[in-house]
């Protein structure tokens, strides 16, 4: 069976006709596997659905209980046969919980990996390489002047700027699901042990993620804090939060941001951003292609993203690629680091 | 270098005065000599050496990137040093990870290297830089380091570095040369002052508060001496001598930038020793001529005999910060006004004169002189008058602006000078040009002074003006959003527009809570520093001012669409 006819590109999104489901669907359907718990892969309205227990948990919290008619929890590794094919999850190393998903039909497997990350998280599973024939690769980092460094230098920075401005309050806008777990494992690892402060809307899914057995240390709730308690503190929130009249409860606030957008200037600047922390849980452009290379894959579908330029590169090394064109998804940060006239309007 | 990049690259983040102050002086505290010095200098634009072409940078990333690939990137990033930057495919093969190369190392290297040898040598600084040294390496060497910092700011960052009057750094900087060792050593208590061997320095100026009419209740006429507000540009012109006794003459502007190459038939009319403030005009058969006329003289690159003889320039004198090696600035001002004249008659030239004093007894009699400057003395030159300045007799000479000593009551109460932050490319045939402006005035805000858009104005400006700002808007881009262009907008860099407008109405729409009706550029303000344009207060008490109840709602709300459109503002 030819690949494409394994698994075909649909409006409402992955179709695997021989298996009878969709990967990550963007509209409802019978039945659905997930890669990971982001809103704009994970939606609400399904029939079965196939994902990760932390998945699945994500899910509920963000939808509520009888966010699909029924599901079904999968472990890494395992191997689950459905209809002509057999399917298995896979660390992808995005956030917690998050999964490619190999499909395999006769010899051919096809793996597509969601979104996904090669760097070190201390928040989730590291990401495995899994040979495959076909390999579907997001583009959201998918040009070479995204390259995302270490994250640690990145919180080395966050840190220096606290000791230095220890009046300021620091606000770091960072996404909610994944992200700002990951940015608070990251300062508790470079030895911050102060409390540090979170948005109201971070709260339930960071719990979530300490019930997971995951060490943040201690986190207070921004809100209710007096002004000049927060100063020399560390607060997260959502990328949007940062730029509303919710900061005015900080003393001189500097604004962060971690995101791999914060790599292009004018993104931070725009956003009137201080201090840009290029931080993601996206796999660089050297991801992408060394990742390609090790799949050993010979043909690659590309996502969403920066298409274009990783299909000119696959063509440089005799991959055959070709943009998938699928609707739907997004970057979790980019939505967030879009400028809203309701946000400006906040301040005034 | 590496330090230094990370320096430069969070100064460019962040908007707060005070903050890059103490992000400049920790920098300078925690660096060493003589790296700290080659950064100060980069700060100040000391630093000097033969730019690197934007076509060498593309040679360099050519030979090391996939064309398609670049031109992707560029497309992306939209500016070429930092595409490079950050794509640049190290290759680290073969060599035993040198460490990134120091500023000083960069410094020292391109003064002597070859010209040949450069593509090599760059190409290996790439290589062991990270994203932000590759930035500010590429930047530093082809000129583009534009950070909206200026030489005073960065001056006074090292002042603080000793606790010490940025003032007292400023009179020595002449002497001084990178990376300034002597200074640093001064500055941290461990060597004697620098000598300052400049003849004729630069003073600070000092400035007005616009007034208010609530502000006449509370002061006394009889304390108040008052002039004609010219319209010219201020400078200070500086007579010293020098190391063999011949004088030295020096022309600067009102941030003391150095002016005197451009007015060669001025200087030698300031043969006596002392610093004069005063406005720079033209003067055609005893008249002083509009603002326009004396534009058209400053535009001009090289200063040519018919340049001079079409356009004689003249300096109106207002006050002597210093004679003959003794400071005048702690006299009051009327003392120092009787020096003024007596030094004026000394140097009896033809152009350079008294800006004469307006004789008043009462507000009332001075408001009708300001009405009307021809019948009060001023004649034929009242076209180039924009008000009146009242100096309190008994202040001294204050650099900065002091609070109700000097005060200027401009004629037309609707006119502010406002900075210009973003620009659009126009319509039809001025698609070509950036000809949409948005500016704003200064509003305190936690973290010092900060700009906030109050209007968007597309005329008023002449072609030839067009074609002045749309290169200044080419050369001073900070950041890309579509067709609109963020431009330099910093304390001290920028552009200054004079901007007149209707009236003012409260609006939502804008962070600043107000909109102009109908506001044109009205003059380009090239000798003005932006922190010197006005402060969202003035427009808040000229809104209080107004008649209430003017435009009615609908009106209002097309205004605002017109003032505003799409354009910037909804970016910040
Ligand atoms: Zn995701």
């Amino acid at each position: 069976m030819r690949p494409q006819d394994i698994l075909t590109p649909q409006p409402a999104g992955l179709y695997c006709k021989p298996g009878d489901f969709y990967i990550d669907p963007v509209r409802p359907v019978a039945r659905a596997l997930i890669t990971h718990g982001h809103s704009d892969h994970a939606r609400a309205g399904h029939g079965r659905v196939l994902a990760t227990q932390e998945t699945l948990d994500m899910m509920q919290l963000r939808h509520g209980e009888g966010f699909a008619a029924a599901t079904q929890s999968v472990r890494y590794g395992e191997t689950l046969t459905l209809g002509g094919v057999t399917v298995s999850f896979h660390p992808a190393g995005h956030v917690l919980g998050s999964a490619q998903i190999a499909v395999t039909c006769g010899a051919t497997r096809i793996v597509a990996s969601g979104d996904y990350k090669d760097a070190a998280d201390p928040t989730c599973a590291p990401f495995e390489v899994v040979p495959c024939d076909v390999f579907i690769t997001e583009a959201t980092f998918g040009l070479p002047v995204f390259r995302h460094g270490d994250a640690a230098g990145e919180i080395a920075r966050l840190l220096a700027s606290v000791a230095l401005f220890p009046e300021r309050a620091h606000l770091v806008g960072a996404y909610s699901l994944g992200k700002a777990q990951r940015i608070i494992a990251l300062l508790r690892a470079a030895g911050f042990d102060a409390p540090i402060y979170l948005h109201g809307a971070m709260d339930s899914i960071t719990r979530y993620y300490q019930s997971r057995g995951i060490a943040l240390g201690e986190l207070r709730p921004a809100t209710g804090a007096r002004k000049q308690d927060l100063a020399g503190t560390i607060t997260l929130a959502p990328p949007a939060a940062t730029s509303d009249v919710w900061t005015r409860r900080f003393p001189d606030p500097v604004t962060a941001f971690a995101s791999g957008w914060m790599r292009v200037r004018a993104r931070g600047r725009q956003k009137g951003i201080e201090l840009p922390l290029v931080i993601s849980d996206h796999a660089d452009w050297d991801g992408l292609t060394a990742t390609i290379a090790a799949t050993g894959a010979g043909e690659i579908w590309v996502t969403h993203g920066q298409e274009d330029a990783l299909v000119h590169w696959c063509g440089t090394r005799g991959l055959s690629a070709r943009p998938l064109a699928l609707v739907g998804y997004g970057d979790e940060d980019a939505e967030d680091a879009l400028p809203t006239t309701a946000s400006a309007e906040g301040g005034s | 270098m590496q330090s230094f990049a990370h320096l430069i690259d969070r100064l460019a983040y962040e908007p707060g005065r005070t903050n890059k102050l103490r992000l400049i002086t920790h920098y300078l505290a925690e660096t060493p000599d003589p790296d700290r010095g080659y950064a100060l200098a980069a700060l100040t634009g000391a630093l000097s050496f033969k730019h690197a072409k934007p076509a060498l940078i593309r040679d360099l990333v050519a030979a090391r990137a996939d064309p398609v690939l670049f031109a992707l990137s560029y497309d992306y990033v939209g500016d070429l040093s930092e595409t490079v930057a950050l794509m640049w495919p190290a290759d680290r093969r073969g060599r035993n990870a040198p460490p990134p190369p120091t500023l000083t190392e960069v410094v020292d290297t391109l003064a002597t290297l070859p010209k040949r040898e450069l593509p090599a040598q760059l190409s290996r600084w790439l290589d062991d830089l990270d994203e932000t040294g590759r930035w500010a390496l590429l930047k530093l060497i082809t000129g583009g380091l534009r950070i909206g910092i200026s030489a005073r700011l960065a001056k006074t960052a090292a002042a603080q570095l000793g606790g010490h009057d940025p003032q007292e750094v400023e009179l020595i900087w002449p002497a001084l040369a990178p990376p300034y060792t002597e200074l640093f050593a001064w500055l941290e208590g461990r060597g004697d002052k620098p000598v300052s061997r400049d003849p004729a320095p630069f003073r600070p100026v000092m400035l007005a508060h616009a007034i208010e009419d609530a502000d006449f209740d509370k002061l006394a006429a009889t304390d108040f001496a008052a002039e004609w507000k010219w319209d010219g540009i201020r400078v200070q012109a500086v007579t010293g001598r020098g190391d063999l006794g011949v004088p030295v003459t020096r022309l600067y502007s009102r941030t003391g930038e150095d002016i005197t190459a451009a007015f060669p038939d001025l200087a030698p009319a300031l043969g006596h020793v002392g610093a004069i403030d005063g406005e720079l005009l033209v003067v055609r058969e005893r008249r002083v001529q509009s603002f326009n006329v004396l534009q058209q003289r400053l535009n001009r690159k090289t200063v040519t005999p018919k340049l001079i003889k079409e356009f004689p320039i003249h300096l109106r004198a207002y006050d002597l910060l210093a004679e003959d090696g003794e400071d005048l600035r702690d006299l009051a001002f009327m003392e120092r006004r009787a020096r003024l004249e007596r030094f004026i008659a000394r140097l009896g030239s033809a152009r350079v004169d008294l800006s004469p004093l307006v004789a008043f007894t009462s507000w009332p009699e001075l408001a009708a002189a300001r009405a009307d400057p021809q019948s009060a003395g001023a004649g034929a030159d009242s076209e180039a008058i924009e008000g009146v300045m009242l100096k309190r007799r008994a202040a001294a000479y204050v650099p900065g602006r002091p609070r109700g000593e000097w005060w200027k009551w401009k004629r037309d109460p609707h006119i502010v000078d406002a900075v210009l932050m973003y620009a659009q490319r126009g319509h039809g045939k001025r698609s070509s040009y950036y000809s949409d402006y948005t500016f704003g005035v200064w509003i305190a805000t936690e973290s010092g002074d900060q700009l906030v858009p109050v209007g968007k104005a597309y005329f008023g400006f002449t072609d030839e003006e067009l074609l002045q700002i749309d290169r200044f808007v080419r050369a001073n881009t900070v950041a890309r959003f579509g067709p609109v262009r963020e431009v330099v907008h910093e304390e001290e860099q920028g552009l200054v527009f004079e901007v007149a407008f209707e009236g003012l109405q409260r609006s939502t729409r804008h962070r600043s809570g107000v909109a102009m009706r109908f506001p044109r550029i009205n003059r380009l303000r090239w000798d003005k520093p932006p922190r010197d344009a006005d402060r969202l207060e003035t427009l808040e008490r000229m809104l209080k001012a107004q008649p209430a109840g003017k435009p009615d709602a609908d009106a209002a709300d097309h205004d605002r669409r017109q003032d505003i459109g799409n354009g910037p503002t909804e970016l910040l």
